[in-house]
């Protein structure tokens, strides 16, 4: 059965960090100024355990996106606390927030954003790189992170080459290839035919039932709900419903 | 992350041909341009460097080389009286008339040089014994004279020809460097070229001067200016002095300045749009690495060592174009082109600069991006 909508507007943690990846609390977030200011989140609550597959869902415009983006620290919320890891997001300098994306969190973005003159590895070994890994190494443990995913024969295909579920895959190797907690996902089947975009769910709900792993999936696409722990159904900038298992969701 | 910064660089074929062309272009238009200029200094120079004196006397209110303003005999006797001289030498200098033996006329340069010495005397003789200067009617032709004066069928040791109405007879071939005005050299002694040119209260050009062991060419050039009240320079002082005259005095300066300028904006042009537009066009590329971890710095390193990678390139094409051309079109002093070191220095830096600005506004650019783009759809 769903549980109870969460939307406290007190800032209380559970301290507990062993049980919980991400805490989310009054988080609130709007664009524009003056007249033309539309409010986006409007006191959002959320967390995710280690080991849970979180799927976000909701219309457009309901804050899903910004609710990822604030949460990636990629955005700043306007009032409320992010808390990943134990660490308070807001609280993080611009330096300091770069630096906990590049070693905690994975991204996988709707449109991929391959770099087009990079082969499949090359792609998939770019967060290594940018931790300073060298090339060679960073290379090889991106071979292998594609060569588990099926792409072993890809490997230097450039992104324009790929189908859009190869595409995709190097997009989640590049995204796993750091060995990230938390993973970011924006609609990730999207782009993808039923087939496709279910293997690749497969994956992600693979990877996010590791210990101390979790991941956050915002999408629309109903198919992919069965592979959710929990469904959370926001709604004009708010949390609607978060429901356990997709079999409760109507 | 310079690897992926390469890969991202040159794996864009058309953008990074056309940075490489922008600045390959500019490279090459500031380094002919500015060796065409340099060799024209040079060429308005000659005058002095052919003659390779270390001091020079001339009336005090003389302006450059070529500007002749005769002293009184008397000055070679009033040089070599200041102390510090180890000796002093007259030497005539004008432009005169010759007439070829098909009876056609042509203006040359008269250099006449101290015949007991032949101090002044080309550097390279091709053919013939400069010391036969001393022989009667003898005078030495350049290459240019050579070419002038009827081609190496007509004009060759032993040939006969007039100056001023007066029978000279060449007794060897030179090598100089040309002259501004491009008249063709032809050296005789100090006496003949007194003798071959028309009447005048004053004769005497310059007198060369060299100073004893331990006195500066400086030192020298001030004393003598000091106790004589006559101008001298040393050798390069009156080189600089005639190439500040003609840009002065010439539309030269502004002409070869305008168009570096222009190849200094182009290439500015190109490499900053082209930059700017391949930045654009990866904008979410470039959120999805600061989304991944990458920051602004190094995102910035990623762009400066593109834009540096690409200029080094088009600096070394640029050149190597701009080379070839002085090698083809200037051999054999045709065209007057002279590559040095500081302007391959300066357009360097210019090039850095070109680099380094295109380099900011994409950087800039880059600064505000917000990685939350890669969100949207």
């Amino acid at each position: 059965m769903g549980d109870a909508v969460s939307q406290s507007p007190a800032m209380t943690f559970d301290n507990d960090s062993a049980h919980w990846l991400v805490q989310a609390r009054g988080v609130t977030k709007s664009f524009g100024d003056g007249a033309t200011r539309i409010p986006v989140l409007k006191g959002v609550d959320l967390e995710v355990a280690r080991g849970e597959v979180l799927l976000l869902v909701g219309p457009s415009g309901s804050g899903k996106t910004t609710l990822l983006s604030v949460i990636a620290g990629i955005l700043e919320s306007d009032e409320g606390d992010v808390r990943i890891l134990g660490a308070s997001i807001p609280d993080l300098s611009s330096s300091e927030k770069t630096r906990f994306r590049r070693d905690h969190l994975g991204f996988i973005f709707q449109q991929y954003h391959l770099l087009p003159t990079l082969t499949a590895v090359e792609n998939a070994a770019v967060p290594l790189l940018i931790r300073g890994v060298p090339k060679q190494d960073a290379l090889s443990r991106a071979e292998a992170m594609l060569g588990s995913m099926g792409m072993g024969e890809r490997l230097n295909a450039l992104p324009t080459r790929l189908s859009g579920g190869e595409q995709q895959r190097v997009a989640i190797a590049r995204a796993l290839v750091g060995d990230p907690k938390l993973l970011l996902c924006d609609e990730p089947t999207a782009n993808l035919d039923g087939e496709t975009g279910h293997r690749i769910v497969q994956q992600l709900h693979d990877i996010g039932k590791q210990p101390d792993r979790g991941v956050i999936i915002v999408t629309h696409d109903t198919r992919i709900f069965e592979f959710g722990d929990r469904i959370v159904h926001m709604e004009d900038g708010r949390v609607d419903q978060i429901q356990h298992g997709h079999k409760e969701l109507r | 992350m310079n690897y992926v910064a390469l890969k991202m660089l040159f794996g864009d074929r058309a953008k990074y041909l056309m940075l490489l062309a922008g600045l390959t272009f500019s490279t090459m238009l500031i380094v002919q341009q500015g060796s065409i200029f340099w060799g024209l200094m040079t060429w308005s120079q000659s005058g002095i460097t052919n003659v390779n004196a270390p001091v020079w006397v001339a009336d005090s209110n003389i302006n450059q080389v070529e500007e002749i303003k005769p002293l009184a005999d008397t000055a070679v006797t009033v040089v070599r009286s200041v102390p510090g001289v180890e000796w002093a030498l007259p030497l005539y200098k004008g432009v005169q008339r010759a007439r070829l033996p098909n009876g056609n006329y042509e203006q040359i340069a008269l250099v006449g040089i101290d015949s007991s010495t032949l101090i002044g005397r080309p550097y390279t003789v091709l053919e013939g014994k400069i010391e036969d200067l001393r022989s009667p009617e003898a005078v030495a032709i350049d290459q240019l004279g050579v070419e002038r004066l009827g081609g190496p069928k007509n004009i060759h040791l032993g040939t006969t020809f007039e100056i001023n109405d007066h029978r000279v007879r060449v007794v060897a071939l030179i090598k100089t460097q040309k002259s501004f005005q491009n008249f063709p050299f032809v050296y005789t002694t100090y006496e003949r070229a007194l003798s071959v040119t028309p009447e005048e209260r004053r004769k005497l050009s310059y007198v060369l001067a060299s100073p004893v062991s331990g006195v500066s060419p400086e030192e020298l050039a001030r004393r003598i200016h000091e106790q004589t009240g006559m101008g001298a320079f040393t050798e390069e002082q009156f080189g600089w002095k005639t190439v500040r005259w003609i840009l002065k005095n010439t539309g030269i300066g502004v002409n070869f300045g305008t168009t570096v300028l222009l190849g200094f904006i182009v290439g500015m042009a190109i490499a900053g749009q082209t930059f700017y537009l391949f930045t654009v066009e990866n904008l979410p590329q470039f959120g999805a690495l600061k989304a991944i971890g990458a920051s602004t710095g190094m995102l910035a390193r990623m762009i400066l060592l593109q834009s540096f990678t690409v200029g080094c390139i088009g600096y070394g094409v640029g050149v190597g174009l701009a080379t070839l051309f002085g090698l083809t079109a200037g051999s054999g002093g045709r065209l007057p082109f002279k590559e040095t070191w500081p302007l391959l220095v300066g357009v360097a830096v210019a090039l850095l600069l070109i680099c380094s600005v295109s380099s900011a506004i994409s950087i800039r650019k880059l600064a505000k991006l917000e990685p939350a783009i890669v969100f949207r759809g």
